[in-house]
This record gives structure tokens, sequence and C-alpha cells, in this order.
């Protein structure tokens, strides 16, 4: 029982020393597994991890919308606050047609210049997602053309200490290239087209040491011709100490497969080590 | 009813309260310096500040050879002016002072969480606490890995 204390103990104390970064700058986990918002990339690596230590985080998260639901777990690993290695597994219910579609997403992120805090500007990263569905057979019926395909983007962000009314604000920006349809669920490339630039965009402020509120934006391609629409959610996300995050969302995905009104909850949590 | 008007007063009091701050920022807008409780408030926050130091493993061996009068002093003249104060820093540049410390990204943030708690341990709210660490942040490049 000893023994097990002081080991907590230790992990606890260990994971102190690695966390450095002011309490909930580096976000949560996107759907896709990078650490980002919850639909967007950022430009910060997952987890507290600084020059001089490696940070381990994981998370699991349910969007549930009129006709869907998906579940996407995954885990990251930050290097020296340099290079973000990610994975997700993604499961997702198509409730109408009683059948899941899954991928796997394996994500690297390089941080090429800045802090998010302190630097004079915005922090920036390139990173890739290679993602990969099992589940080809809807996709290939719906007219995409390929099974697996890769997402490039690169990511601007920035935390302005105090800047409303002395709460922080942060915001980020990211251009995709992808090929994608429904973030892969759906295959990629399509007889509308084969891959694109799309712009996402995020903004939250920090309304105590605790507790984040905020929105995102995400366009998406619509390469099938089913009228893929843009992704938006507000969200909250709670920071209750160095370890966790909890983040609950209102999504609007809107038109998925042709089927309108696709919005609703959103919950994620993640461990950060 | 005794619970009933405690709820008044408490709301009439809060009313109150933001009524004067409203009054006391149209008349000028306090400083940073000001929002501290001036050259008290400042000596209060550098001595918690040097109390959490003291204590922590990671910091203080930076301070091991300095004199803490010295410190507290160049620290306090610092805070001062750069957050509006009535003072003239004329101590050493922030550059002179931490070149050859090896100080890294990590001792940075471990001192900005120190800043933080001590700031908290006095009761500076929330968003001047969020103001003070803007004023220093940008010293970050003048004082990590010289």
């Amino acid at each position: 029982m000893i023994r097990q204390f002081s080991l907590l103990f230790f992990i606890i104390s260990s994971t102190c020393l690695a966390g450095g970064k002011i309490l909930a700058t580096p976000g949560v986990s996107q759907v896709e597994g990078a650490g980002g918002g919850g639909l967007v990339p950022w430009a910060q690596l997952a987890g507290y991890a600084t020059e001089n230590t490696i940070a381990a985080s994981a998370f699991c998260t349910q969007a549930t919308v009129k006709d869907f639901q998906l579940d996407s777990c995954g885990a990251q690993l930050n290097f020296y606050d340099r290079l973000e290695l990610s994975f997700a597994q993604q499961n997702f219910d198509v409730n109408p047609l009683s059948l899941s579609l899954s991928q796997q997403i394996i994500g690297v992120k390089y941080r090429l210049y800045g802090d998010v805090v302190y630097s004079h500007w915005p922090q920036l990263s390139l990173g890739i997602q290679h993602k990969t569905l099992d589940t080809p057979d809807i996709a290939f019926a719906l007219g995409a053309q390929h099974d697996s395909g890769t997402d490039i983007y690169i990511a601007a962000s920035r935390l302005h200490l105090g800047l409303i009314a002395g709460y922080n604000f942060l915001w980020n920006a990211t251009i995709r290239y992808t090929e994608a349809n429904e973030m892969g669920l759906l295959g990629f490339g399509g007889s509308n087209g084969g891959g694109g630039f799309e712009a996402e965009i995020s903004a939250a402020v920090l309304i105590n040491k605790h507790f984040a509120i905020g929105a995102e934006y995400r366009q998406k391609p619509d390469n099938l011709g089913l009228g893929e629409s843009d992704w938006s959610d507000i969200f909250i996300a709670w920071f209750p100490n160095k370890n966790a995050s909890i983040t609950l969302a209102y999504v609007n995905l809107d038109v998925i497969a042709a089927l309108p009104n696709q919005d609703g909850w959103y919950l994620s949590v993640m461990g950060y080590y | 009813m005794n619970r009933c008007n405690g709820v008044i007063f408490t709301v009439l009091l809060v009313l109150l309260l933001a009524a004067c701050s409203t009054k006391i920022d149209s008349k000028h807008q306090a400083t940073l310096y000001e929002q501290l409780g001036a050259h008290q408030g400042m000596e209060r926050l550098v001595n918690t500040v040097i109390k959490k130091i003291a204590k922590d493993e990671q910091i203080f061996p930076y301070f091991a050879k300095a004199s803490v009068s010295h410190f507290k002093q160049g620290f306090m003249s610092h805070l001062c002016q750069t957050t509006g104060g009535p003072c003239q820093y004329t101590g050493d540049t922030m550059v002179d002072i931490h070149t050859g410390m090896n100080i890294n990204e990590a001792d940075f943030n471990r001192v900005v969480e120190l800043l933080i708690e001590a700031m908290e341990e006095i009761d500076i709210t929330y968003q001047t606490q969020n103001r003070v660490l803007a004023k220093l942040a940008p010293l970050r490049a003048q004082i990590i890995k010289i």
C-alpha cells in the first residue's frame, strides 16, 4: 500500500516537473487524433512537454448527431515540444443503415516556429494525417476513388494574454490539403473532385484558469456531390489540472451523405501524462 | 426572511462596488501598478514570489548565490516600471542578468507558474494576473538560453 502510494506520488511529482506550461494552453484532442480543438488540428502539440521532456496523452471522443454517431479514441506522443505522433481509431455508426464505418489515422505534426504564448509571431506547425478506411464498400458505392489518403496541413496559433478585458484569447487558423470525404469515412476523392485546400479556424476565451469556451469552423470538400457541408461547433472545456480535460460541445455537422440537420452533442475526455 | 435580507444586502453591496469601480475607472484608468496595490501590493507580491522560489527545488539553485535584498529591490522596481508605476528601473538589463545562467524553457515556465501561484495566494484577480503575465511574457527572449 505504502509502495503504491509512493509510486503514485512519484508519478504525480514527475508529471508536475514535466508540465511547466500554463494550464489549458496545449488544448485538447481533435477527432482525428492531433492536438487541437475538437474539429481542428492546432499548431500546439498535444500535452505539456517542453524542450527537455516527452509527454504522452490519450483521449476518447463521442459525437452523437441525428442519424450518426462517431466514436474516436486515440493517443499522442509529444517529443520535446517539437514533434507529435498521433493515432486515432474512428468508428462511425450509420443508424439508418444499421452499419458501422471505421478508419485509422496516423498523424505526425512538426513545430516549425514559436510558442503559442511567448514568441513574437504565432506558433506555426506542419502536419500530416494518413487515413486508412477499413470499410470502403459504402465509399466506393458512393463514387469515392480511394480507400486511403493523406491530409497535409499547416496551422498557426496564438494565445493573447489578457487581451479581452483581462481574459486570455486563443485563436488558431489551419489550411489543409485533403481528398477526404467526411474526414475519410466516405473514402477519398470522387466525381466532383480529387483534392483541394480547406480552411479551418478556432477561437477560444479562457474564462478562468480552468475553463475555456470557444467555437470552431471547418471547411470540407464535396468530392462525392452529396452536398457535404462545412462543420462547426461551440465548446466548453474544463481543465481541472494538467492531467485531465473534459470537453463538451454542440456540433453542427449539417449534411452527411445527403441526410440534413446533423447536429448534436460532442463529449471528449483526455488524459495527459 | 433574514436570509432574504442577506441576499438583498449582498446584491446591493455588489452593485455598489461595481458602481464604485466603474466610477474610479471612468475618472482615470487605473494602471496595472495600482491594480496590484501600488507599492505595498508590489512588495507583498515580490515577497510571496521569493518565498515560493526559496521552497522550489527546480528554481532555487539559480538563486543560491544571489542576495535576496538585491533581488527584491530590483524585481520590485522592474515590476513597478513594467506595470506603469512611478518608478525608474536602474538595474542591469534582463540580458546582462541572465546571460550565462542557461535558463531553459521548463525553468522559465516554472517561474511563471510560481508567479501565478503567488498572485493567487494574495488574491489578485484572474484578469489582473493575465495582464501582468502579458507585460512579462515578451521578456522571455531576454531571459532564456543566453
